[in-house]
């Protein structure tokens, strides 16, 4: 069995990830549902059948030239502290994280591709890019699933398309999503009204990890609700056009509150650095609060030859379960607090006090 | 107003989203729509609440509340009604009806249009033609034009003669 630990690239490389827009868009992904014909989905398929299906499914992933060199394993092998590791790192979702025997993952070296095995769904395939590129990701994903499906028996319906568990996948089966860094919307307050409309365009706006999840730090998943009724470029295409529309938004948040309100921004970003430079105790929601304000910053050019990537490094490493990797001993909520401030501090040695032009 | 969730107490908080051209309405009281995180603006998405409220109610009104198991893997309304999700492929077509409602709140519209299975594009396309090429010979005997009536029986005999066997469900 391969080490999961040596096999994922290191944060500091993931931090450095860059992709077009990155400074607002943090990641873009698409996620493709598919089922087998001749089986029951994964929350209904007792044992043996989940099993089952995990053995048809996970040798025919990894013998397509894209996932030849990949990280594949059962569920049941990974350690709880593996599975959240994966979840911090938006490589599989909580659901699959709380998945044994009979689930499976099957991770590409780049991290470009990431197939749960038995999550809601049979399969589960993401495409993932840095930055803003949500055409690229659909490409990828959609030749994967062309030379998946010669290899497998999708279940597929003349009118209603794939067929998946939820009726709300049904027909693409795609999900189109975006994760977005939104200080500017949200200091200016502005992001409520926005969220509002980008509701009201039939599209879901939801928390750093997904659905029913708070919007820690400042990052919010735009992503399509619809599957059936529209193809697939016909949601990237929409899903390209407002998301389009939130970078400006953000952006001429961002600028209108230097021109109009420079002290706020200052006052924020002056307090963030404060604490996160100087505090011996933190817990991981503040931190991510505090790193969105210092990327901000970063962002605004209030502190020069500091990269965005130090900001995003942190944002993975002081999250409790990359911060337990990190020490053998089994820590408290109390000594991860500790642990980590002193993490911050560290790094952030190096970083001098943010200009106020 | 009732609350649409709990029936009981008075709708205070009134939602419409507009899909499209439909428009969806809900009515709740406070307590449930805090329950449902409606206060909540980041986590809210319509169609999660739509699904977790309409889904099952349509599914046993369709089947009038007989007991409905899908006969591949016995997967009963009051299981949906339980989780929001279906046993197999194959429920698609043991609850038809009552979904069919159901889609339509839930989607764009209740017919496929992006990509299908390579294998089985071949006999879509043959299925849309042969729809096509029957419409046609139907409005070809009726205005009595049987020379074209018998070019388009010849059209339909090679579609539908060795790849038949092929031709979707």
């Amino acid at each position: 069995m391969k080490d999961l630990h040596q096999f994922l690239i290191s944060p500091l490389a993931a931090a450095q990830q860059h992709g077009p827009n990155d400074r607002i868009v943090m990641s873009s992904r698409v996620r493709l549902a598919r089922n087998l014909r001749d089986a029951s989905f994964p929350g209904w398929a007792k044992k043996p059948e989940r099993v089952k299906i995990l053995e048809t499914i996970l040798p025919a992933i990894c013998a397509l030239p894209e996932m030849s060199d990949s990280f594949a394993e059962a569920m049941d092998n990974l350690t709880a502290l593996d599975k959240q590791i994966l979840v911090e790192r938006h490589l599989i979702s909580r659901e699959h994280a709380a998945k044994n025997v009979g689930s499976g993952i099957v991770l590409n070296r780049e991290e470009s591709f990431c197939v749960m095995i038995n999550e809601e769904d049979h399969l589960r395939m993401q495409a993932l890019r840095p930055g803003f590129q949500i055409r690229e990701a659909w490409n990828a994903i959609d030749q994967l699933d062309s030379a998946l499906e010669k290899k497998l028996n999708y279940a597929f319906d003349n009118e209603l398309g794939y067929l998946t568990a939820c009726p709300t996948n049904l027909g693409t089966g795609i999900r189109v999503s975006a994760m977005l860094h939104l200080p500017g919307l949200v200091l200016a307050e502005q992001i409520n009204p926005i969220i509002q409309s980008v509701n009201k365009l039939g599209l879901a706006v939801r928390g750093l990890y997904g659905e029913g999840t708070e919007a820690l730090g400042n990052v919010f998943q735009v992503s399509n609700q619809m599957t059936l009724g529209e193809s697939e470029t016909v949601i990237v295409e929409r899903l390209e056009k407002v998301l389009g529309q939130i970078i400006e938004h953000e952006e001429n948040a961002r600028q209108s509150l230097m021109e109009k309100k420079p002290k706020t921004v200052f006052n924020h970003i002056g307090r963030a650095y404060g604490i996160l430079a100087n505090a011996h105790s933190i817990s991981s929601k503040e931190t991510m609060n505090l790193l969105s304000l210092l990327r901000l910053g970063i962002d605004l050019n209030l502190f020069p030859g500091t990269p965005r990537a130090l900001v995003d490094e942190l944002l993975l490493v002081t999250q409790p379960a990359h911060l337990q990797k990190q020490i053998s001993d089994k820590l408290s909520a109390e000594e991860r607090d500790l642990l980590r401030a002193d993490m911050v501090r560290e790094r952030l040695k190096n970083v001098s006090r943010p200009l106020t032009k | 107003m009732q609350c649409c969730v709990c029936k009981e107490k008075p709708a205070t908080v009134h939602l419409t989203q507009i899909v499209g051209e439909k428009m969806q309405k809900l009515d709740l009281c406070e307590d449930c729509a805090k329950a449902k995180g409606i206060n909540d603006l980041t986590s809210f998405a319509m169609a999660d609440l739509m699904l977790g409220l309409g889904a099952s109610q349509e599914l046993e009104q369709a089947t009038s509340g007989v007991e409905t198991k899908c006969p591949r893997c016995g997967f009963s309304q009051a299981d949906f009604k339980k989780s929001g999700r279906l046993g197999c492929p194959e429920c698609y077509q043991t609850f038809a009806e009552g979904l069919s409602g159901l889609l339509k709140t839930m989607h764009k519209g209740v017919r496929h249009t992006g990509k299908a299975p390579e294998a089985l594009r071949k006999s879509r396309e043959i299925g849309d033609r042969l729809k096509l090429l029957q419409k046609k010979l139907a409005k070809a005997v009726e205005t009595e034009d049987y020379e074209l009536a018998a070019q388009l029986r010849d059209e339909i005999k090679v579609l539908t003669g060795p790849a038949s066997s092929k031709t979707a469900k």
